[in-house]
């Protein structure tokens, strides 16, 4: 159990900066999760905390302590990692208890913890086969065996789960979350993914170019993206965002410019069967998408190309609808991206229009 | 049309193998069978000696040293070879900034023919006027009669040969350490693995198919040392360096005791066969370990 903390960090690699004055705190015992496009430092920042890669400046502390000058086998965390990297001339026994061999575990201490946990990630029959010969999921629990029978302080996982097929990944998904609640460590976990994010994190971190976007709990980055970026980079499809320029009929109060407007695809209502205060556009279906309980279409409306989604409807026929998104499901965000909290709908348009919904 | 049909494949590799028998098959077989007469080479008759030619060998003092000779030699330029070739990769592997100029110099020897390298050497090993002789003097060591004397002259050829051997060696090392994954050492170092924990437990059991196949192809060019032998030391002094294949020579080719030769030409087959046996049988089993 730890919590830790980076305070101001920077990274650079020979000329070109990777990080720039990086302040995170991770909660003790949370489920962390580091999304963002590739390239963005997610990795890095990872591998800074793992003690893999040196940060240029700035401090880390795990716990109460300072961990800038100790080497990754000291600062008690543990690692998975994208491509497992397990030792390929040893057996899954080998394999786990390598780290308790390093530290001067005895013998019997060692055939008891690897046997534990062999068991709860399922290994039992493996445990003299060398990886090679085992499954992708198979390998992925040796690695993440490898790094539970430490008992670390701190998980760190990088994009785990990358390798597998899609219904292996779901499947570990939830076994990982499982997994956290059951030790109660402090993880962190990158992916590139949002959906992964989404699902498996307490904490989200959204990082672009760097810089931390926004660090918030996923609902609330759901509901509440600070600015364009984590809009747009949460959410399938992701939040619909038009320039100010080419909607009408908005008439916004705010103290800034308003360059953008925003909305989730499923808060806009197709062909509304009463009357919704909102922001209306007419428009043409592209392309209609059916999964079933939801539907996603394709709109392109003067504002531009817009997605919408419906659940549990029948698919829409008609070439040409009309969307109504209510008011107070716009987002506005200025011209350099932010979001904009004070701006809304002039009241005088809202007394004039009559109910609210 | 399908007799053409039929026919094309082997065509096809015709000429590999009748070049392969005619210069490799023919020839192995020719040997075996002089090896069984006593011939010079040029008497149009050859007389029958069975495995004569076999036991005179085996009782023949200055035929074991020659075995003996070529043994030690082999050994000591495999182990230095190999070793040291494997510390020059670790180092270089880190790549630090001697990279590029270490490993183009360590592997110019490689490229420079045997006999420029034999004369470079005996110049430099010459005990009056020769480089190392003149180093040692400066640290006021007594000079050392290298190739002239028989307690120097075989470990002056293997210094040659691995001079020669040990930048093809560290080149085929980096690759090998190049082959395993960056995420190898970092698991490791986050397993509290030292580093002689590392190199022991994880890289030289992932480097192992790397090292066999050195250790055999050292070990198979070693037995078949020929040309420095012949330039610098003529298997000289007092049959201090006469090798195998410098005695087949000698025997064949100046003596004309064609038959003699051949018998110790089979020997060698013989060797080098087991050897590449091994070899093969290795790769089978310890190259597939991913």
């Amino acid at each position: 159990m730890a919590q830790i903390l980076l305070k101001s960090i920077s990274k650079k690699f020979k000329d070109e900066t990777v990080i720039e004055d990086l302040n995170l705190e991770i909660k003790d015992g949370s489920f962390t999760v580091l999304v963002g496009p590739s390239g963005c430092g997610k990795s890095t920042t990872l591998r800074m905390v793992a003690g893999l890669e040196k940060q240029s400046s700035g401090e880390i502390w795990i716990d109460d302590v300072c961990v800038n000058d100790t080497p990754p086998g000291l600062r008690d965390v543990a690692m998975v990692f994208q491509n497992y990297a397990l030792y390929p001339t040893m057996t899954v026994r080998g394999n786990i208890e390598f780290g308790l061999k390093n530290r001067g575990v005895s013998k019997s201490e060692r055939g008891k913890l690897v046997k534990d946990i062999s068991e709860i990630v399922g290994l039992a029959p493996y445990l003299d086969k060398k990886p090679q010969s085992l499954s992708g999921g198979q390998r992925q629990r040796v690695a993440l065996a490898r790094a539970m029978v430490k008992q670390p302080k701190v998980f760190i996982l990088d994009e785990p789960l990358s390798n597998l097929d899609a219904k292996l990944r779901n499947q570990m998904r939830t076994e990982l979350i499982q997994l956290h609640k059951r030790l109660g460590t402090t993880f962190v976990y990158v992916t590139h993914d949002q959906v992964e994010a989404m699902s498996m994190g307490d904490e989200i971190v959204v990082m672009n170019m760097g810089a931390i976007q926004q660090a918030d709990s996923p609902m609330k980055l759901y509901q509440d993206p600070a600015n364009l970026f984590t809009a747009q980079f949460i959410g399938t499809p992701a939040m619909n965002i038009m320039n100010m320029q080419e909607v009408q009929g908005l008439d916004i109060r705010s103290d800034r410019p308003v360059g953008y407007v925003g909305f989730r695809p499923e808060q806009g209502l197709m062909n509304p069967a009463q009357q919704v205060e909102g922001l209306e556009l007419k428009g043409e279906i592209l392309t209609r998408e059916s999964l079933g309980a939801e539907n996603i279409y394709q709109i392109r409306s003067q504002a531009g190309v817009f997605f919408v989604k419906t659940f549990l409807k029948p698919l829409e026929s008609a070439d040409h609808v009309n969307i109504t998104i209510p008011y107070n499901e716009l987002f506005y965000f200025g011209t350099d991206g932010e979001r904009l909290y004070g701006a809304g709908i002039h009241a005088r348009h809202l007394a004039a229009g009559g109910v609210l919904i | 049309m399908t007799v053409w049909h039929k026919l094309r494949p082997y065509s096809m590799v015709a000429p590999a193998i009748i070049i392969f028998s005619l210069f490799f098959i023919y020839p192995i077989f020719y040997m075996i069978y002089l090896s069984m007469f006593d011939w010079n080479f040029v008497s149009p008759t050859k007389a029958f000696v069975g495995i004569q030619n076999f036991v005179d060998l085996l009782s023949e003092p200055e035929f074991r040293q020659v075995l003996s000779n070529t043994t030690l030699y082999t050994l000591l330029t495999v182990t230095l070879t190999t070793g040291l070739s494997l510390l020059l990769a670790l180092w270089l592997n880190r790549g630090n900034f001697f990279y590029g100029i270490v490993q183009g110099a360590i592997f110019s020897p490689h490229i420079i023919s045997l006999v420029s390298i034999s004369l470079l050497w005996s110049w430099l090993m010459d005990p009056e006027y020769g480089l190392l002789n003149w180093v040692i003097g400066l640290f006021g060591f007594a000079k050392l009669q290298w190739l002239s004397h028989p307690s120097t002259s075989l470990i002056s050829l293997v210094i040659v040969a691995v001079w020669k051997g040990i930048g093809y060696n560290t080149l085929v090392f980096i690759a090998g350490l190049q082959s395993i994954p960056a995420d190898i050492y970092e698991a490791a170092s986050l397993d509290r693995s030292r580093p002689w924990t590392t190199f022991t437990k994880l890289i030289m059991p992932m480097l192992s198919p790397t090292i066999f196949f050195l250790v055999i192809i050292n070990m198979i060019g070693s037995f078949q040392v020929f040309e420095t032998i012949a330039i610098m030391t003529q298997g000289g002094p007092v049959n201090s360096t006469n090798t195998l294949v410098y005695y087949i020579y000698e025997y064949g080719f100046r003596f004309f005791k064609i038959g003699y030769a051949s018998a110790a030409g089979v020997i060698l087959l013989f060797i080098v066969g087991i050897l590449t046996i091994i070899y093969f049988k290795l790769l089978s089993n310890r190259v597939h370990y991913r």
